[in-house]
């Protein structure tokens, strides 16, 4: 047997639960909707006088912290509220292909949801003649951001059969990273421990990495940071799994 | 072809599971009684792989279930205790899901799903969501998942539960049916159910074997000639428990 066709079973299953619940429709239009009014309103679109999706990459971060984490929060905690997961472990496969299978899902339909933004990029297209490079280079980021961001909610999912704690230890997680390199706090903190710290500091936020992509940077060094983290998540993921079970 | 060797489980420092071992072999169907929380349903879960034993070895078919989890999961169909399954999924979906992630394709996937469907009796929800399901559809839902591979080994875990008594009486039908071929363990505390589908069966309290035989060995042990009596004669609070009475 392929060892990838149950991993394919789980996240058609996982993609399917979506479709099958008002979720994804719910969490479509709320995501394009959100990023419209903060591409136009705070974002500035206009005023920049810009032909660039920079205003709409910039809340990218921010609007994620909310939004993927109620993607992820159910990867798991639904598993252990139904008692499905009893069911699936027990099945002939390894618990990393029932972790990588609902994570594929996951993060391609977030990748779905972050393409239906094409309708910014045709108009940024009719209004000037942007970059079109600098702007996949963007989208690029988007996906490994939202997939870096799902991880982390599918391991506070793995650890909770509470939806809500899930959500909320996720996004904490989440901002933290963020904060990390957010300019404010930034100049906060550099006060004491000084440029040579704030920059290590910067380092581990997801915010200075995916600036890279922002600016059409495609560096491998940024590469590597989200995939590491997704990466270390996951198997987490694994080893809180195999945790519960042992009781 | 199930062999359980000394098999210990220990949550928290306390015993769940005591020293149990046991063998069934096939065409027999084994019932496992015992009071609530004796830990039958820890057992199972145990032979199953979803939990890891502290101590002891457990065979299906020659597989190790810790050594090689996957091969020995191959061979088990599983009914899990509250039969969970995926409620925003028809019937038919979660039956074809069932045998994808098991690893069935094109007609043999077909047929396996008609096989089971056949067997229990699912032909008219077929295409309703399991949340809108009575009890007893559900228990069969679940129950078909379990024999989508036609396994060798059988582990149901209070299949009759919430049933009325013209599911129960079919739910026993099928089973002693099925226990002609395969190896089949089912607990219960329904002693009733022992006599009627069960060619053997062992009283488990506070995570040890306290007597095991034939219906009609536990009944020729009660004084009153009911099975009963022996089972509270074994299990009785504030008695003195006999170690390994007959067999």
């Amino acid at each position: 047997m392929n060892i990838f066709s149950a991993t394919r079973a789980i996240a058609a299953r996982e993609w399917r639960a979506y479709f099958e619940s008002p979720l994804a429709f719910v969490f479509l239009i709320a995501y394009l909707l959100l990023a419209g009014i903060f591409t136009f309103t705070f974002g500035g679109f206009f005023e920049r006088g810009d032909a660039s999706l920079a205003a709409f990459f910039n809340w990218m971060p921010w609007l994620f912290l909310f939004l993927v984490p109620a993607v992820g929060m159910r990867l798991w905690s639904e598993e252990h509220r139904l008692g499905t997961i009893e069911l699936l472990l027990t099945m002939p496969i390894a618990p990393w292909q029932a972790i990588l299978g609902k994570f594929l899902a996951s993060w391609a339909f977030l990748i779905l949801a972050i393409a239906l933004s094409f309708p910014m990029v045709l108009t940024v297209n009719w209004l000037g003649s942007p970059d079109n490079g600098t702007i996949l280079a963007g989208y690029v980021g988007c996906a490994l951001l939202a997939g870096t961001y799902l991880s982390i909610a599918s391991l506070a999912s793995a650890c909770t059969r509470n939806q809500v704690i899930a959500f909320i230890f996720s996004i904490m997680i989440c901002l933290l990273l963020n904060l990390l390199g957010f300019p404010p706090v930034l100049d906060l903190v550099g006060r004491w421990i000084g440029t040579e710290g704030i920059e290590v500091m910067a380092g581990f936020s997801v915010l200075s990495h995916f600036d890279g992509f922002q600016k059409g940077v495609l560096d491998s060094r940024d590469v590597i940071y989200f995939v590491s983290i997704s990466v270390f998540s996951l198997f987490a993921t694994g080893v809180v799994l195999r945790g519960h079970r042992a009781g | 072809m199930i062999k359980i060797q000394h098999l210990s489980k220990s949550f928290n420092g306390k015993l769940a599971v005591d020293d149990l071992s046991l063998e069934v072999g096939q065409g027999e169907v084994l019932g496992f009684l015992g009071p609530n929380g004796a830990g039958k349903s820890t057992t199972m879960r145990m032979i199953t792989g979803f939990i890891p034993p502290t101590g002891g070895s457990i065979s299906v078919c020659g597989f190790d279930v810790l050594k090689d989890p996957i091969s020995a999961k191959r061979k088990i169909g599983y009914l899990p205790e509250s039969a969970p399954s995926y409620q925003d999924m028809t019937v038919l979906s979660f039956l074809r899901f069932a045998a994808d992630i098991r690893g069935l394709t094109g007609v043999a996937r077909q047929h396996a799903v008609e096989r089971v469907i056949e067997l229990c009796q699912l032909q008219n929800v077929l295409r309703q969501t399991i949340d809108t399901l009575s009890k007893g559809f559900r228990q069969r839902t679940c129950l078909a998942q379990s024999l989508i591979h036609d396994p060798e080994v059988l582990i149901l875990d209070e299949p009759t539960d919430g049933l009325d008594p013209n599911q129960k009486h079919d739910m026993r039908d099928l089973i002693r049916q099925m226990g002609l071929t395969k190896s089949i363990i089912i607990s219960t505390h329904v002693l009733e159910e022992v006599e009627a589908v069960c060619s053997r069966a062992v009283i488990i309290a506070q995570g040890r074997i306290v007597a095991q035989g034939t219906p009609d060995e536990f009944k020729s042990r009660s004084k009153t000639g009911r099975i009963d009596d022996y089972f509270r004669e074994v299990t009785g609070a504030g008695r003195q428990v006999p170690e390994q009475l007959g067999a």
